[in-house]
């Protein structure tokens, strides 16, 4: 036992002092928040800019309807030849020119003639200007008093309730898939991660030729152990150095820039449902909603389980190649099943928690870390099945702990061969 | 009935041996690496492990060191079964030396002595100590690959050495050291086997075994095809070859004359007096005594002496001979 500790601290040591490590550990939340404030920046620059529109309206009705925005000014043009209002506007290197044209006294056909393509929103923004004072006009004409209209006029606003009584906001959905995606996600890297890190260790190991002085002096699988536990320390303070690192950084960059710098675009849509304080309140509700203990609890549970399984398929496969070029061979089987279950997180679990698919990939030890993860924030999954999906991930890690542990053994001593799944099969049987 | 005469031979154990192999066998897949081989290594012996390559020597002697598990023998170590608290016991090199390249060799050698189950004030004194001797004071904060191949290979040494085995496995050890540092590790193994370590050393460098070993095996595909100490093994191949020398007035007359049991051979022509140098190997019922007066009375017999085979000669002639 003083061995296993020796070798976990000698492990997390080398890992944490390693430059590449202190490096990735501090500059990696710097280019994190550098990409956000640029994006942020850029994103303000180009609202900054104010597109210059001509509008050549034949009816004259309705070019006043068009005022002057922040970032759009208007210029209205007292020309009836259209060709030359074109002209003119590209001279003066306008945006674009909107012309109404119009026939018998009515409005025709409304045209925007512009190099760019102007995006939907703008494009809507000018439909209902248009649309609006037309139709106002039609129902004038036919006698009905617009008041009348406006005061009939009833919205409805939808809300969401769950059975037991409890209000949601219309952002439940993206705060669910923020926190079960993010989860799962930041799973998944981990494991890629250190699961590599773990296997050119091996490598390094057994290139060194260390491996037989340590092996004479303790298992193979205290080493084995040690090595991954090592590393997964060294993961979890690489993790937990960003999300402070992270939290100070970014709370720097919102005073320094307002909220609207840094948020991501998947914030946006949820924050553009948002009409007023009330809904603030909605989503803070929301987030208290989910069951964050649960979730929290779990991503520990299942990222250790998670990540031992994986490290013991990394290591294996460190055993059993001479360098790392060779790896790549055995890389797709373990990558396949991350990349599954994150596909089946997005579509299937964002769908339907409960579904067919989500409920099996929830259970099966390769799968279920990530997918059951995604699953939590989105349902009232049971304990049990919560439990069950543990409980086959754990009694999985120590079977193929002792599968890869045999690999391991017979790899790490095995030079100047060529493995192929073959032979690792014949060494399973040694 | 069978067994318990077996349990009773394996209690005879002898306390003059540090080490005993007894009927191991080691297979690896449908290929037996080890076939039945015994092997006694008395105390305070230097055991010379020999064999072509692929023999099986490092299979045995990764037994030995507990790295792989025999599927059939036992070892015994000062009489006792082979367990995992006698890894603290035995000291191992290994042919392929290597160290964590990036590991300071201070920190190191600390971590590989405590892996042995030295506590930390212990290596870090028994460090002291050989880096003084080694004059390797001042390569405490190097990282391993700023050391040079020599200089790295007395790191392993020290490494090998320094929780004070009974035991000590040397693989190869004199490749990669210079030849002024191979001796120095050469008085250092001598060394300790004086303080009462017991040394097995493989090796295909057959000088050194015939400058250091007292004992020897022979392992060739997959069994011990020879073994024992030294002399008697020189003794058992000895097989009364005799060097000569003669001065004569003709050469050619005095070859015809020696009689054909003596089987001449290896004849050579030698300086301005004549001398003639050739090999004899005398019949069993030929004496010394007679042999000498068959050759004086062909010339002035200025030489005559015994062939004792080499090492190098008894390796090659029994690899041979196993076919």
């Amino acid at each position: 036992m003083d061995k296993l500790w020796l070798i976990i601290k000698r492990e997390y040591l080398n890992k944490v002092r390693n430059k590449t490590f202190i490096i990735m550990t501090f500059v990696s939340p710097m280019i994190f928040v550098g990409v956000a404030l640029l994006v942020g920046f850029l994103t303000s620059l180009n609202n900054d800019t104010t597109r210059k529109i001509a509008i050549l309206d034949d009816t004259s009705i309705y070019a006043p309807l068009f005022e002057d925005s922040e970032r759009t000014d208007y210029i209205i043009i007292e020309n009836n030849n259209l060709q030359a209002a074109i002209d003119a506007s590209k001279a003066a290197d306008y945006y674009g020119l909107i012309h109404i044209s119009r026939q018998n006294n009515q409005l025709d056909e409304v045209t925007l003639y512009s190099d760019d393509s102007p995006s939907l929103g703008f494009i809507n923004e000018i439909e209902d200007k248009i649309s609006k004072k037309a139709t106002e006009d039609q129902l004038v004409a036919r006698g009905i008093n617009l008041e009348t209209i406006k005061d009939s006029k009833i919205t409805t606003d939808l809300k969401l309730q769950s059975y037991t009584g409890v209000q949601t906001s219309k952002a439940n959905g993206w705060i669910k898939m923020a926190f079960g995606g993010g989860a799962g996600y930041l799973l998944m890297m981990f494991i890629i991660i250190y699961g590599n890190m773990v296997m050119r260790s091996v490598i390094e190991e057994k290139t060194n030729r260390i491996i037989e002085i340590i092996i004479s002096s303790v298992k193979p699988i205290y080493l084995m152990i040690g090595k991954i536990t090592g590393t997964s320390l060294a993961g979890i303070t690489q993790f937990v150095i960003w999300v402070i690192l992270g939290g100070i950084l970014f709370t720097v960059a919102s005073t320094f820039l307002g909220p609207e710098a840094v948020q991501s675009p998947g914030n946006d849509m949820a924050m553009s449902q948002l009409e007023n304080m009330d809904k603030m309140q909605l989503i803070i509700n929301d987030i208290m909603q989910l069951p964050l203990l649960k979730l929290v609890i779990c991503f520990f549970i299942y990222f250790i389980g998670g990540y031992f399984l994986y490290a013991a398929i990394y290591t294996a496969i460190g055993a059993a190649v001479d360098n790392e070029t060779d790896t790549q061979q055995f890389m797709l089987p373990v990558i396949l099943p991350l990349i599954l279950s994150i596909y089946v997180g997005f579509f299937s679990v964002m769908d339907n928690p409960h579904g067919t698919v989500a409920v099996i990939f929830s259970y099966i030890p390769l799968t279920s870390p990530i997918v059951m993860l995604m699953r939590i924030p989105f349902g009232d999954i049971a304990y049990w099945e919560i439990g069950l999906s543990m409980l086959l991930l754990y009694v999985s890690i120590f079977g193929v702990a002792w599968f890869a542990a045999k690999i391991y053994r017979v790899g790490i001593l095995m030079y100047g061969k060529k493995t192929n799944w073959k032979e690792l099969y014949k060494w399973l049987k040694y | 009935m069978v067994r318990d005469i077996f349990k009773l031979a394996s209690f005879r154990y002898n306390m003059k041996n540090t080490l005993e192999a007894r009927h191991i066998v080691k297979r690896y897949g449908d290929f037996t690496a080890l076939n039945d081989v015994n092997i006694a290594v008395p105390k305070g012996s230097v055991y010379g492990l020999l064999g072509p390559n692929g023999a099986g020597k490092t299979s045995l002697i990764r037994i030995i060191n507990q790295i792989t598990m025999p599927d059939g023998g036992e070892i015994l170590l000062n009489g006792e079964p082979l367990e995992p608290k006698h890894i603290s016991q035995i000291g191992y090199m290994p042919e392929e030396r290597g160290l964590y390249k990036s590991m300071k060799v201070g920190e190191q050698c600390i971590y590989l002595a405590m892996l042995k189950g030295l506590s930390k004030s212990e290596a870090k004194a028994k460090l002291e100590y050989w880096f003084d001797r080694l004059g390797m004071q001042g390569w405490w904060n190097k990282k391993l690959q700023e050391l040079s191949k020599g200089m790295a290979q007395k790191v392993q040494f020290i490494v090998t050495v320094m929780h004070e085995p009974d035991l000590l496995i040397f693989d190869e050890p004199f490749s990669g050291f210079d030849p002024v540092n191979a001796n120095l590790i050469k008085d250092e193994i001598l060394q300790l086997r004086d303080q009462g370590a017991t040394i097995i050393f493989s090796t295909h460098r057959m000088e050194s075994v015939e400058e250091m070993c007292d004992h020897i095996a022979l392992i060739n595909k997959s069994n011990v095809v020879l073994s024992g100490k030294l002399n008697e093994v020189k003794q058992q191949f000895r097989n009364r070859e005799y060097a000569v020398s003669l001065i004569t007035k003709d050469n050619a007359q005095t070859l015809q004359a020696i009689p054909d049991f003596y089987k001449a051979e290896d004849i050579e022509l030698s300086g301005l007096d004549n001398t003639l140098d050739f090999k004899i190997r005398l019949p069993e019922d030929i004496t010394i005594a007679q042999s000498l007066s068959d050759l004086t009375s062909l010339g002035e017999l200025t030489h005559f002496s015994e062939i004792i085979p080499s090492v190098n000669d008894i390796f090659i002639k029994t690899v041979k001979q196993d076919g």
